[in-house]
Formats: structure tokens, sequence, C-alpha cells
């Protein structure tokens, strides 16, 4: 089974340096924070141009308001807090005001999933991409490490409209490269398999390949696509995989209700119904500890992927 | 001067027509009367007289904008932008109806001369202060004026951003507090009071005048007055009366959301003729 190291970075840092890059490109990018600035990885650029970083206090609610008038105006935005705070409390806010006019505001949800760890459940939101994802024409995205999050942030950058792009808190471990490519709406294949299909985004990449290992081992052929988009959802990708797998598990690091796997089974009940299974948390809280941790207790171990890829295996004969 | 009003309150009259009219033969049944009337006259002097905006270019970057927070009240912001010239007069009759350019309540890009997203309550003072920050980032001299309710202030967030406009000196930015002291379920001071108003507004750093908000020349006094004050965000507090201008529906809350029987419709209409008259004979 492959190992993965530990990043120094994280994609939090990854994201404020890449707004900063892209910043330093086009006077129209602005970043804002909810006393979040320093903890979205926006203290450099806040240091090199204060007067595009704009820190609005603890006030997410206040700073959709700001972030919808600025793009209003001409401004591409970059805003961000913690998830449970921007997918929950300035729901409202993100929805009416920025998805509805489909405003240029890119938001950012730090410490999304189980990410805030220890910080325990009020810190946690593995609703977020069920939220989020329900909003007409917003996009939603969940990069899985540091070189993949410079690269989608650019990407994103390119696209007229909102977005949540879901950031962790510490550390990820390393998948990708600076050569990783990300289209939007489009899934990356990872690993070719017949026997089933894994889509996995996030911090599930790494367990799911290393799934794909323990699987290969015991003579089994699994194909693994990394979704980094939630939504658009890549519908191909998806269907590709029931006609040529048969079989079909979604791995994430969020809620299974309406999430990864709930888009993934809208698409195969109303076009071509195939056995598949949910990995994620089970409709339940988190609690504190390490995200590793977490990601084991609730159900979202490499453990649990094999098993619901034998089970779905099992079940197609 | 004394002719700039005159002209002034009979567009203001004209306005509250359109207002009974939708009331009265509108497609998308009953609209919030009481709210549209009370900020009228000031909504009038804005239009009017006050902000810079061009009907034949409603994205003008260099305009001055206006929401509406208290968006409710969309009927006297249509009227308006239908007496400027934004869209058809007819248009008004569409409003709150399926197919109209004219929603429920105002929506950016949908509505010529609409300026923002407005309706849920406490929303609109921070895209105020998003636009005044766009626009003295961009070195523009246009100002931005919130229109809010009162009940509405009753909302956390609009202190949210009054705490930011005032602690930026934001002094491209004017609220307008309708004062009229009814909310939807009834008497603000019977639900939850806001006093002392003035206080809290200066308490947040602004700058706070207060003015009639049904006396022509009171309304543009003051808000040319607001223009002036230098390093802070202007709030005026307007005292008004809801339902202003129609005397079965003046300081009557059951006209919050209504639709004008003919009866009535024909009585507001005699009013609001005798109103004219009375203008132009110099008496109002």
């Amino acid at each position: 089974m492959r190992s993965f190291e530990m990043e120094q970075k994280t994609t939090r840092d990854a994201f404020g340096a890449a707004v900063y890059d892209l910043a330093k490109e086009d006077p129209s990018i602005i970043a804002l924070g909810a006393d979040t600035t320093n903890n979205l990885g926006m203290g450099p650029m806040s240091q090199e141009i204060p007067k595009r970083v704009i820190n609005v206090g603890i006030a997410e609610q206040n700073m959709m308001g700001i972030a919808a008038g600025l793009a209003a105006s001409g401004y591409r935005v970059f805003a961000g807090s913690f998830a449970p705070f921007v997918a929950m409390r300035s729901l409202e806010q993100f929805r009416t005001f920025i998805c509805y006019p489909h405003l240029n505001v890119k938001v950012a949800g730090g410490m999304g999933g189980l990410s805030a760890s220890n910080e325990g459940v009020t810190h946690q939101c593995p609703e977020d991409f069920t939220i989020m994802r329900s909003i007409p024409g917003n996009v939603v995205v969940y990069p899985a490490d540091t070189a993949s999050c410079k690269v989608i942030v650019r990407e994103l950058n390119k696209h007229d409209g909102p977005a949540y792009i879901r950031l962790g808190k510490l550390p990820f471990r390393k998948v990708f490269d600076e050569n990783y490519h990300f289209e939007l709406g489009k899934a990356n294949l990872l690993e070719e398999g017949t026997d089933a299909t894994i889509f996995c985004n996030g911090t599930t990449v790494s367990r799911s390949l290393q799934a794909f290992d323990v699987l290969r081992e015991e003579g089994i052929s699994v194909r693994v696509m990394e979704m980094p988009c939630i939504k658009p959802l890549d519908e191909e990708a998806v269907l590709n995989a029931a006609e040529e797998t048969g079989a079909i598990v979604t791995v994430e690091e969020a809620t299974i209700l309406g999430a990864l796997g709930g888009a993934v089974a809208e698409v195969l009940g109303e076009n071509h119904p195939t056995i598949m299974k949910r990995v994620g948390l089970n409709d339940c809280f988190g609690e504190s500890g390490e995200l590793e941790e977490l990601m084991d207790k609730y159900g979202i171990s490499v453990e649990s992927i094999v098993s619901a890829v034998k089970s779905v295996i099992a079940r197609k004969r | 001067m004394e002719n700039e009003l005159k002209r002034l309150k009979k567009i203001a009259i004209q306005i509250r027509r359109d207002i009974i009219e939708t009331a009265s033969f509108g497609k998308g049944g009953a609209i919030h009367v009481g709210p549209a009337l009370s900020s009228a006259d000031i909504v009038t002097a804005l239009y009017f007289k006050i902000m810079h905006v061009d009907p034949s270019n409603p994205n003008w970057e260099d305009r001055d904008r206006f929401i509406l927070s208290k968006g409710h009240a969309y009927a006297v912001l249509y009227s308006a932008l239908a007496e400027k010239g934004f869209f058809p007069r007819e248009e008004l009759m569409t409003a709150r109806a399926l197919n109209s350019r004219l929603q429920g309540h105002p929506v950016l890009g949908k509505t010529p001369g609409v300026d923002m997203v407005s309706g849920s309550l406490g929303n609109g003072l921070s895209c105020g202060v998003g636009i005044a920050t766009a626009l003295k980032m961009q070195c523009r001299h246009a100002r931005v004026y919130v229109m809010l309710g009162d009940g509405e202030i009753q909302e956390g967030m609009v202190w949210e951003a009054a705490m930011y406009a005032g602690n930026h000196g934001l002094d491209n930015l004017t609220a307008i507090v309708d004062y009229n002291h009814f909310q939807s379920c009834g008497a603000e001071n019977e639900i939850m009071p806001l006093y002392p108003l003035a206080d809290k507004w200066r308490a947040f750093g602004w700058q706070v005048m207060e003015m009639n908000g049904h006396d022509m020349a009171d309304i543009v006094r003051g808000l040319s007055m607001a223009k002036e004050f230098a390093g802070r965000p202007v709030c005026v507090i307007a005292h008004t009366v809801k339902g202003k201008g129609i005397s079965f529906i003046e300081h009557n809350n059951k006209w919050h959301v209504g639709r004008c029987t003919m009866d009535q419709h024909t009585q507001a209409m005699k009013e609001l003729d005798e109103q004219e008259t009375a203008v132009e004979a110099g008496l109002m």
C-alpha cells in the first residue's frame, strides 16, 4: 500500500497565496475575511497590498453583503471564513445577494468537513457540500492538497459567478504536483479499473488510492476518480463508470446526505440505476480529535472504503 | 426654489397615484401599500433632485446608487424608476406577476435601474457599504443611499454594517431610516422599540440628522446637507407616516399589505387630485 507524506503547508495557505498571485496581475481582485484573513493565508497579501485585503471583523453576514456590493461595482472578490460560518451563518446573504444576481464572489470555507478536528463540532462542517450545492448557479469544489488548490483557485477565477471552495485546517497529505489539471465540472482519472469505481475528493483521495492498492493485492480492479467539483458534477464520468464498471462507491469527508454521494446517486437513479454505496459521515455529528482519527472513527477509513467496494461488487453478482 | 419644490411635490403625487393604481389593478395582487407611501416623498427627492442617474445608461459607473433595503416598499421604487424613464410606466401593472421584470422584491440585473437585490430585511446597508467602499477605491465621487425601514433595523446585521461604515469613515454613504413606527405585526413601540434611535447611530460613529420625511423642502435641504459631512457616514432619520397621503391608509397598519377596491381607488385618486390642486395653488 502506497503512503503519502504530510504537507508542510495547508490548503488555506495555498488559497491565500493563489489569490495573492492573481491579485498581482489583476487590480480588480479583492480579498475579504471576517477576522480570518490571516487564517486563510491572506497574510502576505495584506502585508504587501493592504488596501486590497479587507478584514471586516467578526461579522460574516456583513462580509457577504460587502462582497456583493464590491462585486456589483466591478471587483472580483475572494471572501472567506470558516466553513460552518460561511456555509450556515451567512448562507442567506451568499445565496440571495451573491448567487441570485450571479456576482463574482468566490467564498472559501476554511475548516470544512471534519478538518476543524480538535476544535469540535462547533467549528466542523460536514454539511457544507450539501448546503452549497443546493444553490442555483453556485460552484462547489474541494481541493485535495496545496498543489491542486493553487491550480483550482487560478481556474476558478476565470469563471464568472459565485463559487464555494472548501479548505482544511491543518496540512493534508500530498497527492498531486504542480502539473495537476483542473477543468470545471470534470473528474480526474487517477487509476483505471474494471470491477468498480471510486469517486473521491479532498482528504479521501489518498485513502481511496490506498484502498485501490489493498484491493489490487486481492485481485480486485478498481477505477479511482477524483471529483474535485461537487457542482457542476461530471455526469459523463459517473455514467461511464456505471456502464463500464457496474458498481460505484463515493468517498467523502462529508455527510452522506446530499453531498458528493447524493449528487452521484441522483445522476445514477435517473439515468442508469447502478449498485452504489456512499462512504462518509453517516448522518451524525463528529467530536474533537485529530482529523485522521475522526475519519477512521466515523467510517471514512481505508478499511471502510475497501469493504464498501467489496460489498458493491458482491451485490453486482 | 418654490417652483422646484412644486415640481417635486407633483412628482410625489404622481408616484402615489402609480402605487394606488398598482394596488388596485396590478396583475400581481395585493402589494405593500403603506410602506411604499411612507417613503414616497424621500424617494421622489432622491431620484428627481438629489441623485445623479441616467435612465438611458442604467449601469453608468459614476451614477449614484440607491438601495431600497426595505424592499417590500418596491412599489415606490418601481414607480420612481418608471416615472424617471428606466422602463415603460405600463410595466408597473406587471409587478409581482409571472414573467415580469418587476419581481416581488427588487432584483439587481432584472430591472433597469435597480442597484441591488433587496427585500430580505437587514441586508441593504452591508451591500451599500460594499458599493461605497468600491466607489472610494475607484476614486469615483458617486454616493450611495440606503433606505432602511425602521422595523428592519431590529436585524443585527444592520449594526454590523453600521459599525463598519462608522469605523471606516464612509462619507459617501447615506442611510435613511423611514421612521413610521409600524412594522408588519403592529406598532414598533409595542414589539421592539428603537429608542434612543439617533444616539444608537451616533454611538456607531455616524453623523445623524433628523427631518420631516414628508416636507419636501426639509427633505431636499436634509439630503443636500447630508452630502457635506467629510469623514463620517450620515444617517438621516426621516419622521414619516405609514400610508402617507391617503386618508384611509394613513396610520392604518392593515394597509401594510393590501388591495384597493374600486371605491377605495376612486377615493384615493380624488384625494391625490385635491392634493395636486393644493400644490398648484401653493397651499401645500
